[in-house]
């Protein structure tokens, strides 16, 4: 088995003319994990990749592979496999010979051609000229070129560019199975909702410059909660804020604001007589995080090398017995589904049920926040059979749900607390397809991808 | 040894794409076709059968003439072949993967330069075969010796096999300096085809221009080979160079355009 090396970008710098593509970038991608590499388009993570594998020459500082350069490795292909892009074949060479072309440059075995061939499901096809493949067969072609040499490190540039639903799914599992194995896996992706489910750490740059360094239940502050809230009387809740003071944002589902528990938002509006059709908590949003970080308009702590413990953005509790956040573990391991999740520190016992992911297919669109609206919350019976969450016994990746919990609870109308335990739960887990792990995560940062409209 | 590894990969890659066989066709049917015009008109001539315009032509060493032709009008396709070699890595952007496979750049083109020789000796063989087979077979119509047993023709025909080499070497050279594939061959069909024999038309008019004309490579390839269709027919034969000295000279650019290629786009960054 070969071993997975540490990756190390020193002062990584590199200058077009007066245009820095990347600048002194530091970083350091352990092995064992899958590393997500991320950032906008023409951030540098391309540029920073080539960099690393000796394609493209720093104007400073290094970039090495277990401490060595790339140039300087004994055997390149059997230390580090790389797929850049989709298109680094000659269209009219068949995909075994393409493969068999750096096989023989690496001094492997001419066999591995039809293990790899095997490997990634292109055996059929081994014969068929490459410019006939799809993009999808080209990403597989590309990836089997990266797995050649059985390497202990991988590099993937966008792998999942051009993969349906089923092939991203695939990639996945077999990145999580080449990290396990203790290879070092890097992949980069300019959408951190591709990669959320698949990586341990995060690398975030932007302008070439790094953002962020750290796990992704880093990413979230614990402090970032919002409470969105909403009432069929809009004109006078937001009248109401206005008086207060209070800062929000009008987004399709109701007013978001920040820092303020629904416990006293619903004491507000109590008081002010205004019937609300919607009042929950909600933690942040890791795309949001993303794309504050890469726009600047949030500065990580990890971009100097520190990094924030572990924590989950807690859900404001709105019931009044219930103590405010939730403890971080408890909130692990189950992927909030976007339809309703009760409305108290959720038991253990109902989050498999409901950790289903309504639609397991990658790169899926948020699903529309609405839907939690709607749904009544089981609660009651549900709080009373179980206590609320221990420590979650299944809990590999905290990380997932983070990226979930963009809803975390729903509250009721007033009337709910004395409602019969809706099956509308229940319900909606048993209708979603049951295929999909509950370790993945459910799609989407349900509500707070919708589009806002500031105010 | 990374050279060997690199040679027998650069082996695979040229031998798995159509890009040799379809150029080597081409190149077999324009020699033949070539050396049987020569043969047609030669023999004819020289026979009697067809009435020339000029002196008449001695028969004796007319078959040599007529096999020449495969490097006088097919240099072009191992010129083609070996450009062609280096051009497509940039076109496709295999380099990507080759410069990953052996970090070395220089050794990938090391691995070229020997494949190159092959091709070239490869085109060498079929172009002088399509010769000798169309050239021998016409003339022995017109009853003129063919000249198969003679020691000349065979030692033509492996000149020939070197300066097919050397041209696929340049070939490479050129690829290495001019990246972008649609340049290279307009600039190879350009010079080839156009450039080159202007200037030593009018090398052949202009007393003293021939002594730089002779420098050029297509000229030191015909110096190489010995006999050239364009030595016989231009008049002035004054300044050629001594066959070893030709092929020297045809080596040399092959290396100047290898190394400044090696220094200059071959060290870029690949993206």
């Amino acid at each position: 088995m070969p071993e997975g090396q540490v990756l190390e970008l020193t002062g990584l710098t590199k200058r077009f003319g007066a245009v820095s593509a990347v600048d002194s970038l530091d970083a350091r991608v352990e092995p064992g994990l899958v590393t997500g590499f991320l950032g906008p388009n023409g951030a540098g993570k391309t540029t920073s990749l080539r960099m690393l594998l000796g394609l493209v020459r720093p104007t400073s500082g290094t970039a090495t592979i277990g401490g060595k350069r790339y140039a300087d490795l004994a055997s390149p292909l059997q230390t580090v496999g790389a797929a850049l892009e989709a298109s680094s074949f000659h269209p009219g060479r068949s995909a075994a010979n393409h493969l068999k072309v750096y096989a023989r440059a690496a001094k492997l075995p001419i066999s591995r051609v039809d293990e790899v061939l095997g490997l990634v499901g292109l055996s059929d096809v081994a014969g068929r000229r490459v410019g006939g493949f799809s993009l999808g067969m080209r990403q597989r072609l590309g990836l089997a070129t990266a797995l050649l040499g059985d390497p202990g490190v991988l590099v993937l540039d966008e792998p999942t560019n051009g993969l349906d639903p089923e092939g991203i799914r695939w990639m996945r599992s077999l990145l999580r199975h080449l990290a396990e194995e203790g290879r070092t896996v890097l992949i980069s992706s300019h959408l951190l909702a591709e990669v959320q489910q698949t990586v341990d750490a995060l690398l975030i740059i932007s302008h070439g410059r790094l953002v962020f360094q750290g796990g992704v239940e880093d990413l979230a502050d614990p402090d970032e909660y919002a409470t969105v809230v909403d009432a069929p009387d809009r004109a006078a809740l937001s009248a109401l804020l206005d008086e207060r003071g209070i800062p929000y944002q009008l987004l399709r589902n109701g007013f978001t604001i920040r820092h303020l528990e629904p416990v006293e938002v619903g004491a507000l509006a109590a008081g002010a007589g205004i019937a609300l059709s919607n009042l929950q908590s909600k933690g942040a949003s890791l795309e949001d995080i993303f794309l504050e970080l890469v726009s600047g308009v949030r500065v990580h702590a990890s971009a100097g090398g520190t990094t924030v413990p572990a924590a989950t953005p807690t859900a404001g509790i709105p019931d009044a017995e219930a103590p405010a956040p939730v403890p971080t573990a408890a909130v692990p391991a189950e992927s909030v589904p976007a339809a309703a999740v009760p409305a108290e520190p959720v038991p253990a016992a109902a989050v498999p049920a409901e950790s289903v992911p309504v639609e397991p297919g990658p790169g899926a669109e948020p699903a529309p926040s609405t839907a939690m609206v709607t749904v009544a919350a089981p609660a009651p019976a549900l709080r009373a059979e179980a206590p609320p969450a221990p420590t979650q016994p299944e809990a590999p990746r905290s990380s997932y749900s983070v990226a979930s919990t963009g809803v975390i609870d729903v509250v009721p109308p007033a009337q709910t607390a004395t409602a019969p335990p809706a099956h509308d739960g229940t319900a909606t887990a048993d209708a979603v397809p049951a295929d999909t792990a509950p370790g993945e995560r459910a799609p989407g940062n349900t509500s707070t991808d919708d589009g806002e409209v500031q105010r | 040894m990374s050279l060997v590894a690199v040679t027998r990969s650069e082996y695979t890659k040229q031998f798995s794409t159509v890009g040799w066989w379809v150029l080597a066709i081409v190149l077999v049917v324009y020699v033949a076709f070539t050396a049987g015009v020569l043969a047609l008109v030669f023999g004819g001539v020289a026979s009697g059968r067809l009435t020339g315009n000029g002196p008449t032509p001695q028969t004796e060493g007319l078959a040599g003439l007529v096999y020449s032709s495969a490097s006088g009008v097919g240099y072009v396709f191992p010129l083609l072949v070996g450009t062609l070699m280096v051009t497509t890595e940039f076109r496709h952007k295999t380099l990507t993967p080759t410069f990953l496979a052996t970090p070395r750049r220089g050794v990938v083109l090391g691995g070229k330069f020997f494949v190159g020789i092959v091709v070239g000796l490869l085109y060498g063989i079929l172009g002088s075969a399509a010769a000798v087979a169309a050239g021998a077979g016409v003339l022995s119509i017109f009853g003129v010796d063919a000249e198969l047993g003679s020691p000349d023709t065979w030692t033509l025909v492996g000149r020939m096999l070197l300066a097919f080499a050397l041209w696929a070497l340049v070939g490479i050279g050129v690829g290495t300096v001019v990246r972008n594939q649609v340049a290279a061959i307009v600039i190879v069909l350009a010079v080839t085809l156009f450039i080159e024999p202007i200037v030593r038309t009018l090398g052949g008019l202009v007393s003293g221009f021939s002594e730089v004309v002779k420098w050029f490579p297509s000229a030191a390839s015909d110096a190489l080979v010995g006999k050239t269709i364009f030595g016989a027919m231009s008049s002035g034969g004054s300044g050629s160079l001594d066959w070893w000295v030709g092929g020297l000279v045809l080596l040399a650019y092959a290396v100047v355009f290898l190394v400044i290629g090696l220094f200059t786009t071959w060290r870029r960054d690949i993206d």
